[in-house]
């Protein structure tokens, strides 16, 4: 049977993820640090797992309704309301998904007709553009560069706006590069979004861990932006439940009630044991987030001021859990880089390029590790690094 | 718990500018404050974890459980005091329940550690009883894990 002439074009086209491909090189060899991993170290919280596992005990396992158990999606209503000031209708704006991903896909499926375009700031998260193409739209991407934060500024936004713009997607806090979008930047977003008609599928996966003292802020709590954006978010990275497999989606109700449809007809619903332990997240699960985000503070810091140390340029990531340096100074690629320092010092991180052709020159790496273990990773690194600097020295005096 | 004291908890061979980097304080500043704590003996001293199995050291250690009779005006801290200076004895702790002092003793063979109940510890005389217990195999020791390495499961997505 040919199987080629009955795959999806456009789905046999999708490159697979780049983060992927290294995972699969360094898993063949021994003793090697990684510090290419997107979720955090962490356990889920005992109190939380009890939930889920009290669940199980009392024989909670039938399906749930299509858009989550009400108790949880008033949790999250609630939750919603205490962290980012935004109220939501528990019974006509909250879905619960299957993880933000599915929350993304449903999105895009959900507003993108063919021939629309999506614009997806880069370098982000590797799903965005590979939805979008599945949905029948076109992604565009917008550069971000490290000397502005990494963060979407309005005169690219601008630029890349066509009359057939039907999405924004917007990443923050980012993953790779760690960039957030701070509440004048957002403003800044919002005045040129009001004349349009384009809507925002804002992730906020990462929402939960930004550093620095000031908490993160939506974009949908900026006037005039609830009634076009569809916020997502989740517990795998702010709860450290990535293996649950549960995020959800807030928006207004016109939007949410097709979003439900194609969740219902796909997914049914999500998981239930999983939906029990996040009520006791949404709950009282505060002071976990607390807790872990001082102690990636406490590594983000560490690995920065490291990676100054050797010389990479990097700029200081103000959320979620990874640091995008530049590896300029070595004169690599970002693929030889990431190669060469797995063969020689066996340490993997993350080549930018995963993450949109603009990662270039840059490399993903991620804390979500004991300190001891990302201590021996920045010595490792930093020897690898030194021999580039030695040659460049060598090279200037010839 | 202050995060610095956390931090070296759990990592005491960190360098002052690097517990500062980490905490977003300067490399005096943590200094100062270690150095208060170590003279008000909040910090008490810094010790790895050796795991003497894997060395050719012989190491042997046993919780002995004592049952003493308490001193007028002392209560039990002469005794527990007699018998922290013994070298032996790695640590001394005052127990409720079943009986009164919990002491963990260390030598080269368990013949060195009875010999050293019978001729030391069960000859004071406030013990009124000995029982000794010989440590077989160490799983962990002071929060750190000695047998069965945590494997990391995660995957890449």
């Amino acid at each position: 049977m040919s199987y080629q002439i009955r795959i999806n074009k456009t789905l046999e086209n999708l490159k697979p993820s780049g983060i992927r491909r290294f995972f699969d090189i360094a898993a063949e060899m021994d003793d090697v640090i990684s510090l290419s991993i997107g979720e955090p170290d962490f356990s889920t919280p005992w109190h939380i797992r009890e939930e889920g596992i009290k669940s199980l005990q009392k024989g909670k396992t039938w399906y749930t309704p299509n858009s989550g158990l009400i108790r949880l999606r008033e949790s999250i209503a609630k939750y919603t309301e205490r962290h980012k000031g935004l109220s939501y209708d528990p019974k006509t704006e909250i879905l619960v998904t299957v993880g933000g991903s599915e929350a993304i896909d449903l999105g895009l499926r959900t507003l993108v007709e063919p021939g629309d375009e999506v614009l997806i700031p880069e370098p982000s998260f590797v799903c965005y553009s590979p939805l979008t193409l599945m949905a029948g739209g076109i992604p565009v991407p917008i550069v971000t560069k490290a000397e502005d934060s990494f963060r979407l500024t309005p005169e690219a936004l601008k630029n890349a706006i066509t009359p057939k713009t039907k999405v924004l997607i917007l990443p923050y806090p980012n993953n790779p590069t760690g960039g957030v979008m701070r509440r004048e930047h957002l403003v800044r977003i919002a005045e040129v979004l009001r004349e349009t008609d384009i809507f925002v599928i804002s992730d906020e996966i990462y929402g939960e861990l930004t550093y620095g003292g000031q908490p993160h802020v939506s974009i949908a709590s900026i006037d005039g932006m609830q009634e076009r954006t569809m916020l997502i978010s989740g517990f795998s990275k702010a709860f450290a439940m990535t293996g649950w497999r549960l995020g959800y989606a807030c928006g207004p109700k016109e939007l949410m009630k097709q979003v439900v449809k194609l969740h219902q007809y796909a997914l049914m619903c999500a998981p239930t044991t999983a939906q029990y332990a996040a009520i006791e997240a949404m709950e009282n699960g505060d002071g976990d987030v607390e807790y872990m985000r001082a102690e990636y503070d406490i590594r983000r810091r560490y690995i920065v001021d490291r990676l100054c140390k050797m010389g990479l340029k990097c700029f200081e990531p103000e959320g979620a859990f990874y640091v995008f340096p530049s590896i300029e100074i070595t004169g690599l690629s970002s693929e030889d880089f990431c190669h060469r320092l797995l063969r020689e010092k066996s340490v993997a991180v993350v080549p930018g390029t995963a993450f949109g052709d603009s990662g270039e020159g840059f490399v993903r790496i991620s804390y979500c590790y004991s300190l001891k273990h990302i201590t021996e990773a920045m010595d490792r690194i930093e020897d690898f690094v030194n021999n580039f600097r030695k040659g460049a020295c060598a090279a200037k005096q010839e | 718990m202050d995060k610095l004291l956390e931090l070296l908890d759990s990592n005491p061979r960190l360098t002052n500018q690097q517990l500062g980097v980490m905490l977003g304080r300067s490399e005096k500043d943590v200094a100062d404050q270690i150095a208060k704590w170590e003279r008000e003996g909040v910090i008490r001293g810094y010790k790895a974890v050796v795991d003497w199995e894997k060395t050719d050291r012989p190491y042997v250690t046993a919780l002995i459980e004592l049952r003493v009779t308490p001193k007028r005006d002392f209560g039990f801290d002469s005794i527990a005091e007699t018998i922290m200076r013994f070298n032996e004895v790695e640590s001394v702790y005052l127990m409720s329940g079943g009986y009164d002092l919990a002491v963990i003793v260390s030598g080269r063979t368990f013949k060195d550690i009875a010999m050293f109940v019978a001729k030391r510890l069960s000859t004071l005389d406030s013990v009124i009883s000995t029982a000794t217990h010989f440590v077989l195999q160490r799983y962990k020791e002071s929060g750190i894990i000695l047998r069965g390495e945590e494997k990391d499961e995660r995957g890449v997505l």
